[in-house]
This record gives structure tokens, C-alpha cells and sequence, in this order.
């Protein structure tokens, strides 16, 4: 019984249908990951958004440096250097992420994918896309920042720590504003436009945690974690509720 | 013309299953654009072993027939579904019953063929071997350039690769959209030689506006 041929047996059968309908976490993982590989093997190929997001996040921190000078330091430093900070992440970040998605339709490649993976697979692949990218913008940000803004950091666990949370809630919001705006005609404008509602509580808490963690004051610096866990429970909570409400709207947003 | 297949062509491409039980419904389905009637009303239903050619001029709706037929398209009325071993499925979740070939799907460009058709049995959920990759591409006249990204290939060896991608999973429905577009008369052989060999896997629907390719078909539905 079966189809039994060049030692293949994946055949039709229902409860190989059954399979790709409720198939478990591992069937899941190993698609996210395929996309995840296909995804980064091609920008690795092409460069399309790692060069858009890396020249973005140059120009931006060295018009920053080249406009602002050192800053002297103040109470407000910290909070300025982390808005700052984000500014650049959050611009560098609109100019990349979208392209997960719009590559697919722009190349019609996108059918394809629909006929062969399941919309979870492809969501998690593209958000591990994403997320590895962002983290990569982030890295090169904050380095930047400090050579070249002077950015001081208090604690840099903490801050490693706000950036990773924020970077995570970040793109579960966006990945899922990307697959929306892939089909349409102004792209790059909509996906700022429905992005940065969604993306602003998270800011605004990125904000002030970074702040925390460049925070130079001894009294502050003394009890940095405990301070910065209220943000750090805000932005993991807010990066989990995007993430599971994005888990279940895709499968609508991805259908044809 | 003779084609020259490897020796493992005609076990990997003639393949059989002793339920034999699948079936493709078409309920009265439909399309509109807009106020537009693209497709009035069509029913139909196909066994296990049995060919569709769908004819029609330019725009008369074949290639969104099977578009709705793999669930790439919605109908505006009516229903299709497919029947696998007594179970009911739409398009949409019968991903892994459904083989589709047409202009329309493009692959990765960026990707060597080897990796498209290692990412798609990825995705699948198929466990393909290298040596399993290179036998397919080899059947479908891709031999030895499996390691070329696509962006090299030519159009006639992208129709090739759109075949390899369609045939990863053996798929018991294949929709064939306009088969032998940029082939030349071996890749045509090709195309005569697979729509043979999936009547003994399950069913075909041709999309053509050649009338030469009318002879692939039991049937024949003419549409426009």
C-alpha cells in the first residue's frame, strides 16, 4: 500500500494530510526554520535590506554626532541618548522589515510558499528573519552610538536586556503590519503609517528602561535592575501579546 | 522524439496507490471582478485516473480556474472541494494533495534549484534526500545543474524546475497551466511523459489555448 518508490513514502495519505493539518511543534519549527534559512540565505545573496538598514543606521547616528557634538551631561542625558537611540532603531527598522514580506509579492513568489507552507511556519520563519535582523541594526546602533554620541552606559546587562525585549516586541508587531501592506501599492508609507500606533507604548517604555541602564548616577546605577524590571515585565508582556494576537491573525492576513 | 530519462525516470514519476480514492468537486463555482463575470457556473467532478483539458482564448478564465481549483483564489459562488479517502477538504487545507504548474509560480531566483527544492520538502514536512533532489531534477532534464542559481536559468529550465517543485511531494491533483509554454520538444516530451504517469497517481487538469495539448484530456471543457 502506499506510494513506495526511490525509497520515498510520503505519500497522499489522509493521515498524512491529517499530519500537515495538526502536525506538532516539531513539524512546525523545522518549516519556521526552512523560511527562516531561505530568508537569510537570499538577503545574504542580494544584501537588499541588510544594505537599506545599515546605511540608514550609519547616516542617522553620524548626522546625529556630526549636528549635536558631545552632549553635555546632564540629569536629562540618559533620556536623550536613549530617545535618540530608539529614533535611529525605529527608522533604520521601517526601511528593512517590510521586506520579508514584500519580497514574496514583488518577486511572485508568494504563491508558491502558500501552496507548500503552513502560515504559521512562515510567520515564526519570517519574525526569526526579522528579529535577527533588528538585532543586528540594534548592535550596530548602540555601538555607534557610544563611539560616536559618547553614550555612556550604567549597566549594560540591563541595557542588553531592554534592547533584546523591545527588538522582540518590536518585530512581532511589524512582521505581521509587513505581511499586511505586501500587497498594496504604497508600502513603504503604510507600513510606517500602521506600524507606528501599535509600536508606540512599546517606545515609550523602551525609552525610559534604556535610560535606565545609561544612567550614570550612583543611586540610580545602585539599584538599576530593580528599577528596570517594571519596563523589562512591560516590554516582555507587550513583545508575548503581539506576538500570540499576530500567531492567530496571520493565518487570515496570508490567505488569498 | 525520443526522451532520454534516467533509469530511475519511470519508478519515481509512475507511481500507484492501491486506494485509488481521491475526487475533485467542482459545486457550481464562480467568479466576479467587480461587475465582470470571469466565471459563470461550473460543475463538475473528476475521479481517480481521469484528465481535464480546459480550452479557451486569451482571458477566458482557465488559468483562474485552477488557480481556485489550488485555493490561490477564492470563487465569488459555489465550492470546490476535494475528496481524499473518504474525508472532505477545501483547496486551502489540501495543500499537500495539490501539485500546481503555471506561468504565474516563480521561484527563488536567488536560490540554486538544489536549495528551492530543499526549502519547499522542508517546508512540506518531506524528507528528501540529496540523492533523491538530484534523481528529480535529472527527470525533469536538469541534470547536473542543480548547484546553478535560478536567476541563470532560462525559461525553458525554469518550466523545467517549476515541474520538480509541482512533482516534490507526488501529488495525486496536478494543475497543469498552459504545460509546455517555453519548452522545447523534449521538454514537451517531458510533459507528455508526467501527465501519463499521473493517471496512475490520481488527477489532471491541463489549462491550454494550444489545441495541440486537447489531446492530453478524457474531457475536454471549453470555456468563454
Amino acid at each position: 500500500m502506499g506510494i513506495t518508490c526511490c525509497g520515498l513514502d510520503d505519500g497522499w495519505k489522509v493521515g498524512r494530510l491529517e499530519g500537515w493539518k495538526v502536525a506538532g511543534s516539531s513539524g512546525l519549527l523545522r518549516g519556521a526554520l526552512a523560511v527562516f534559512r531561505k530568508d537569510l540565505r537570499s538577503e545574504l545573496r542580494s544584501r537588499y535590506a541588510l544594505n537599506a538598514v545599515v546605511l540608514f543606521a550609519v547616516s542617522t547616528v553620524v548626522a546625529m554626532s556630526l549636528g549635536m557634538g558631545p552632549l553635555t551631561p546632564t540629569v536629562e542625558l540618559a533620556l536623550i541618548h536613549s530617545a535618540l537611540l530608539w529614533v535611529a532603531i525605529l527608522f533604520a527598522a521601517f526601511t528593512g522589515l517590510a521586506r520579508a514580506f514584500v519580497q514574496e509579492e514583488e518577486a511572485r513568489t508568494a504563491a508558491a510558499l502558500r501552496l507548500a507552507a503552513r502560515p504559521s511556519a512562515v510567520f515564526l520563519g519570517k519574525l526569526l528573519f526579522n528579529l535577527a535582523l533588528l538585532l543586528l541594526l540594534v548592535a550596530l546602533t548602540a555601538l555607534l552610538a557610544v563611539v560616536l554620541l559618547r553614550m555612556r552606559v550604567g549597566n549594560p546587562g540591563l541595557l542588553a536586556a531592554v534592547l533584546l525585549a523591545g527588538s522582540v516586541g518590536l518585530v512581532a508587531a511589524t512582521t505581521l503590519i509587513a505581511a499586511i501592506i505586501a500587497r498594496a501599492s504604497v508600502k513603504g508609507a503604510l507600513f510606517a503609517v500602521l506600524s507606528f500606533p501599535l509600536l508606540v507604548p512599546l517606545l515609550v517604555v523602551a525609552i525610559r528602561g534604556t535610560a535606565l541602564a545609561l544612567d550614570l548616577r550612583p543611586d540610580v546605577l545602585a539599584q538599576s535592575w530593580s528599577l528596570g524590571a517594571a519596563p523589562l515585565q512591560v516590554l516582555a508582556a507587550y513583545a508575548v501579546t503581539t506576538l500570540v494576537a499576530s500567531l492567530f491573525l496571520f493565518g487570515s492576513v496570508w490567505e488569498p | 522524439m525520443a526522451l532520454h530519462l534516467s533509469p530511475l525516470a519511470v519508478p519515481y514519476l509512475l507511481v500507484m496507490d492501491a486506494t485509488n480514492d481521491i475526487r475533485l468537486e467542482l459545486d457550481d463555482v464562480g467568479l466576479d471582478y467587480g461587475a465582470r463575470r470571469v466565471l459563470a457556473s461550473i460543475s463538475l467532478t473528476m475521479r481517480f485516473g481521469e484528465t481535464l483539458v480546459v480550452a479557451g482564448a486569451n482571458g477566458s478564465g482557465k488559468s483562474t480556474l485552477l488557480r481556485l481549483i489550488c485555493g490561490l483564489q477564492r470563487p465569488t459562488r459555489g465550492a470546490v472541494r476535494i475528496v481524499a479517502s473518504g474525508r472532505t477538504y477545501r483547496p486551502d487545507e489540501a495543500a499537500q494533495l495539490i501539485g500546481w504548474v503555471a506561468p504565474d509560480l516563480q521561484l527563488y531566483r536567488e536560490l540554486t534549484a538544489l536549495e528551492n527544492l530543499r526549502f519547499f520538502a522542508d517546508v512540506r514536512g518531506l524528507h528528501r534526500t540529496h540523492a533523491q533532489l538530484e534523481t528529480l531534477l535529472t527527470e525533469v532534464g536538469l541534470a547536473g545543474r542543480g548547484g546553478d542559481l535560478l536567476a541563470s536559468y532560462s525559461s525553458g529550465m525554469a518550466q523545467r524546475l517549476r515541474y520538480a517543485y509541482a512533482l516534490l511531494h507526488l501529488p495525486p491533483l496536478l494543475l497543469l497551466d498552459e504545460p509546455t509554454v517555453t519548452l522545447d520538444e523534449r521538454g514537451a516530451a517531458l510533459v507528455d511523459h508526467i501527465v501519463a504517469a499521473q493517471r496512475a497517481r490520481g488527477i489532471t487538469v491541463v489549462a491550454t489555448n494550444d489545441p495541440r495539448e486537447e489531446r492530453f484530456g478524457d474531457y475536454v471543457l471549453r470555456l468563454g
